[in-house]
């Protein structure tokens, strides 16, 4: 049985010492995590994917600018490290 | 002016889901909550926090995030505001830093925040984040909620609420 996500809640109006409670999320609080989990990790795939490929554009533009004869100091000087 | 620690909260040996402080006083003028964080499982890559338990969309955003190999600039209206963490298959035993300021918590205005976090990583897949933030309400700052979606907190993850005073 998988155990039941709790978050710790702090009431500051409570005197110190008595402040800190740990309760656990109901289901609602659960399955709005789970959602709210499942749309982050697909923002996460979508970010990686556009790096990737602007890495690989990146690359084949370098490399195109070699072919047109620049050094590659010439390039670093344009487009930097 | 005064910077003086609220409250500290540390994540114990079953994780946790979320954070919270509630009943924030309202003496202050403003807020600092500083983290140390560290997810148990491989997503999400970033704390989300609300206020006022808060997770409409009134959280316009301007976010500066730059990785191992480039970086990016991107504004964007959310329900709640992102910072980077690291997760379990990142440098092991390693938590990520991130602050998030609060400028004017109890004024009757918009609330101005800034940010920067940091997925720490020993590799190229490590993340910084710099963010611009507006919170839209007329009300003050009295709860700030510190969640993570799908997984929990490592053990040993931390939040501490300061508070920035006139004298």
């Amino acid at each position: 049985m998988t155990d039941t996500p709790v978050k710790i809640v702090v009431d500051l109006s409570k005197p110190k010492g008595e402040r800190e409670s740990i309760i656990p999320l109901t289901d609602d609080e659960i399955a709005e995590r789970d959602a709210q989990a499942v749309i982050a990790e697909s923002e996460r795939v979508e970010r990686e994917a556009i790096a990737t490929q602007k890495a690989t554009d990146a690359q084949a533009g370098r490399d195109a600018l070699v072919a047109l004869g620049l050094t590659e100091a010439q390039i670093t000087a344009l487009l930097g490290a | 002016m005064g910077y003086q620690l609220i409250e500290h909260i540390e994540v114990g040996s079953g994780g946790a889901a979320s954070m919270e402080f509630t009943g924030i006083p309202q003496d202050g003028v403003h807020l600092v909550l500083k983290l140390s964080l560290r997810n148990t499982d491989n997503n999400p890559d970033s704390a989300q926090v609300s206020l006022n338990s808060d997770t409409g969309d009134n959280y316009p955003q301007i976010q500066l995030l730059g990785d191992g190999s480039s970086a990016s600039l991107q504004g964007l209206t959310m329900g709640f505001i992102r910072l980077a963490i690291p997760v379990s298959t990142y440098t092991a035993n390693t938590f990520g830093s991130a602050e998030l300021y609060i400028s004017n918590y109890t004024s009757t205005s918009n609330k101005s925040m800034s940010g920067d976090s940091v997925g720490e990583n020993n590799a190229t897949l490590g993340r910084l984040k710099i963010d611009a933030f507006s919170y839209t309400t007329s009300s003050a700052i009295t709860s700030i909620q510190v969640a993570l979606f799908g997984d929990n907190y490592a053990q040993y993850s931390t939040a501490s609420l300061y508070k920035i005073t006139a004298d």
